[in-house]
C-alpha cells in the first residue's frame, strides 16, 4: 500500500514553504514595477491634488488580435487569475481572456463573498486551503484592495448529530494542517450575540464549527485586481466578446469565433462557470453537470451588527454582513435546470424565514436587492479542473455554488494545466475522467444527483 | 414564480413539484451487459441545454404523479407535460 505523504503546513506535500514564498516574493516584486502607476497613499495623495482626474484605465481594453498563445474564455475571477498566473508564474503572456459581458458580470459579481477551507476529503481540503493562503496576501500581491476579511465562518450544529459530524470534519480539516474550533452552545452565544441560542429557539443551537481564518473578500474587486495585474503583463482584457462557437481540426481546436471575429488560438481555457454547459456544447462534449440557479440577497445597510459568517446546512441557510453595511444573505438552489440569472420569490421566502427564526432581532431590516447566479453543479459536488478528451482544451468547471473561494488556486491551478499539459498536484483529483473511473469527490454523499449537493 | 402544468391537477405552483432531473437519461436495457461507458452515460452525463429541456418533476404535494415536463431553461417557459415517456417528439 503505497504511503502518502501528509500534507506540510502550506497544504501540499512537495513544496518547500521557503520555496513559495520565494516565488511570491520575486513575481510580487517584478509585477509592482509595472504598473503604470502603483496605488499608494502617495498616489492617492497627489491624485487627490489634482481631483482625481489623472488616474490612468485599470486595463487597456484593446481589440482583439487574429491569434493568441492562450485564450481564455470568461472574464471572470477564475479566468481572469488564469491569465495572470500564465503571465507571472509560467512567463506566457501572448494571452488574451475574452468576456461576453462585462467584466466580473457572471459569477465573480453575484456570490456572497465567503472564502473558506473547511473541507472533509483531502483533495479538497488542500486545495481550498492553497486558495487561502493565497487570498491572505493577495491584495499586496495585487496592489489591489481586495478586503480580505478573516472574521470566522461560523457552522452551526442544531443536534446531536450536526455536532458529530462537525468534529469528524474539524478534525479532518486539523489532521490537514488547517485551524478549525468546535464550539459549545454557551461559546456560540458568546461569539454571535444576537443569535436566538435559547431553549424555546426555532431552531436549537448546541455549538458549531468555525474556521477562525475564514471569512469574506469584496468581489468586484477580485475581477478588477486580477485584470489590472495580468493587463500590466501584457495580457489583453477583452470585453463584449462573446465565443459562439470552435473551429476544430481533428482532435485540437484552432480557434474560437467571436462576436468580435475569428480568433486562432494555439490552446484555449474554459472558465465560463455556470454556462460550461452551453460552451462544452460548442466544442462537442457533454459533461457531467448541470446548471442550476443559486439565488442571494442583501438588506439595507444598518451599523455593525454581525462581524462573522453564520452558516446552517440544517437550515440551508447563511449570512454575514458586508463593509457597506448590508446583510448578505442566501440559501439553496432553486433546484431545477436553469441559465436564468434571476430571482424569483420562494427561495427569498425561505432565506428571510430563515435568517428572523435564527436573529428574531432581524426582523425589521428591508431587503434591499435580490439576484442569481447560475452555476456548474456537477455529478458529485465537486469542481472539474484540467484537460479535456479535447486536447488544447482545458477548463475550470464544475464549481457548484463553492467557485468564489477558489478563484486565486482555480486559476494558479488552470494557468499550470496549460502551460505545462498535465494538471498541478493539487487538482490532479478535480480531473473530468474521475467520474468513468469511479474515483468521485462527493462531501455529502449525496450521489450523481447534481441538485442535491 | 414558476407553475408547472400537472397534466393531472391543472397549474401548479413549483413548490408543490420535487424535481427529478433530465428525462431523457435512458437507464441501459441490457443492464448485466453494458459496458462501462454505457453507464457512464447514463450515470453521468447530460446535456444541460441552454434552451429547451425534457425533465421529470414530482406533483408531491398534489397527485404524487411523476410528470414529464418540456421547459425552456432560459426563459422558464413549459410547453407541454405529459405522463412520463410521452412528451411529443420536438
Amino acid at each position: 500500500m503505497r504511503v502518502r505523504k501528509r500534507a506540510n503546513y502550506w497544504g501540499l506535500s512537495g513544496v518547500h514553504p521557503l520555496t513559495l514564498a520565494w516565488q511570491s516574493w520575486c513575481y510580487c516584486g517584478s509585477l509592482l514595477t509595472r504598473f503604470p502607476v502603483k496605488y499608494s497613499i502617495f498616489s492617492l495623495a497627489r491624485n487627490a491634488l489634482s481631483n482625481h482626474v489623472n488616474w490612468p484605465r485599470a486595463w487597456r481594453s484593446p481589440p482583439p488580435r487574429s491569434e493568441y498563445d492562450v485564450v481564455i474564455v470568461g472574464g471572470g475571477g477564475h479566468g481572469l487569475a488564469t491569465a495572470y498566473y500564465l503571465a507571472t508564474v509560467h512567463g506566457i503572456t501572448n494571452v488574451a481572456v475574452l468576456e461576453k459581458g462585462y467584466l466580473g458580470g457572471g459569477n465573480t459579481g453575484r456570490n456572497t463573498t465567503i472564502v473558506r477551507s473547511n473541507y472533509f476529503l483531502d483533495a479538497n481540503a488542500h486545495f481550498y486551503e492553497f486558495s487561502l493562503k493565497l487570498w491572505e496576501s493577495l491584495s499586496a500581491t495585487l496592489n489591489y484592495n481586495v478586503m480580505y476579511s478573516p472574521r470566522g465562518v461560523l457552522n452551526l450544529a442544531h443536534s446531536y448529530a450536526d455536532l458529530e459530524a462537525h468534529a469528524r470534519r474539524g478534525n479532518a480539516m486539523r489532521v490537514n494542517g488547517i485551524d478549525a474550533r468546535l464550539l459549545n452552545r454557551d461559546e456560540v452565544a458568546q461569539y454571535v450575540p444576537l443569535l436566538d441560542c435559547s431553549a424555546d429557539a426555532r431552531y436549537p443551537i448546541m455549538g458549531g464549527l468555525l474556521q477562525p481564518r475564514g471569512g469574506t473578500v469584496r468581489h468586484d474587486a477580485v475581477a478588477w485586481g486580477y485584470a489590472r495585474a495580468a493587463d500590466a503583463r501584457g495580457v489583453d482584457v477583452i470585453q463584449q466578446c462573446e465565443v459562439t462557437g470552435f473551429r476544430r481540426s481533428g482532435n485540437r481546436i484552432e480557434g474560437v469565433e467571436t462576436s468580435r471575429g475569428y480568433i486562432r488560438a494555439k490552446k484555449v481555457g474554459l472558465a465560463v462557470a455556470g454556462h460550461t454547459g452551453h460552451v462544452a456544447s460548442l466544442a462537442g462534449l457533454k459533461l457531467p453537470i448541470e446548471t442550476h440557479v443559486l439565488q442571494a440577497l442583501v438588506s439595507e445597510p444598518v451599523k455593525p451588527i454581525l462581524d462573522t459568517v453564520v452558516t446552517s446546512g440544517a437550515v440551508h441557510f447563511y449570512v454575514s454582513q458586508s463593509d457597506k453595511g448590508e446583510l448578505v444573505l442566501g440559501g439553496d438552489l432553486d433546484f431545477y435546470n436553469s441559465y436564468g440569472q434571476r430571482s424569483n420569490l420562494p427561495p427569498v421566502e425561505h432565506a428571510i424565514q430563515a435568517l428572523i427564526a435564527l436573529f428574531p432581532s432581524f426582523s425589521r431590516l428591508r431587503m434591499l436587492r435580490t439576484w442569481g447566479g447560475v452555476m456548474d453543479m456537477s455529478m458529485d459536488g465537486s469542481p472539474i479542473i484540467g484537460k479535456t478528451p479535447i486536447a488544447n482544451l482545458y477548463m475550470t468547471a464544475g464549481w457548484c455554488y463553492g467557485g468564489f473561494k477558489a478563484t486565486p488556486a482555480s486559476g494558479w491551478c488552470l494557468a499550470h494545466t496549460i502551460a505545462e499539459d498535465r494538471p498541478h498536484e493539487l487538482n490532479a483529483a478535480f480531473s473530468l475522467d474521475r467520474f468513468a473511473s469511479g474515483h468521485t469527490l462527493d462531501e455529502h454523499g449525496s450521489g450523481p444527483f447534481p441538485w442535491r449537493h | 414564480m414558476m407553475l408547472i402544468p400537472c397534466p393531472y391537477c391543472g397549474p401548479r405552483n413549483v413548490t408543490e413539484f420535487e424535481y427529478g432531473g433530465d428525462a431523457n437519461a435512458r437507464r441501459p436495457r441490457d443492464v448485466d451487459t453494458a459496458a462501462a461507458p454505457t453507464w457512464n452515460d447514463y450515470v453521468y452525463l447530460r446535456d444541460n441545454p441552454r434552451g429547451l429541456h425534457d425533465e421529470l418533476w414530482q406533483h408531491h404535494a398534489g397527485c404524487r404523479r411523476w410528470i414529464a415536463v418540456r421547459r425552456d431553461t432560459v426563459t422558464h417557459e413549459v410547453v407541454a407535460s405529459a405522463a412520463p415517456g410521452e412528451l411529443p417528439p420536438r
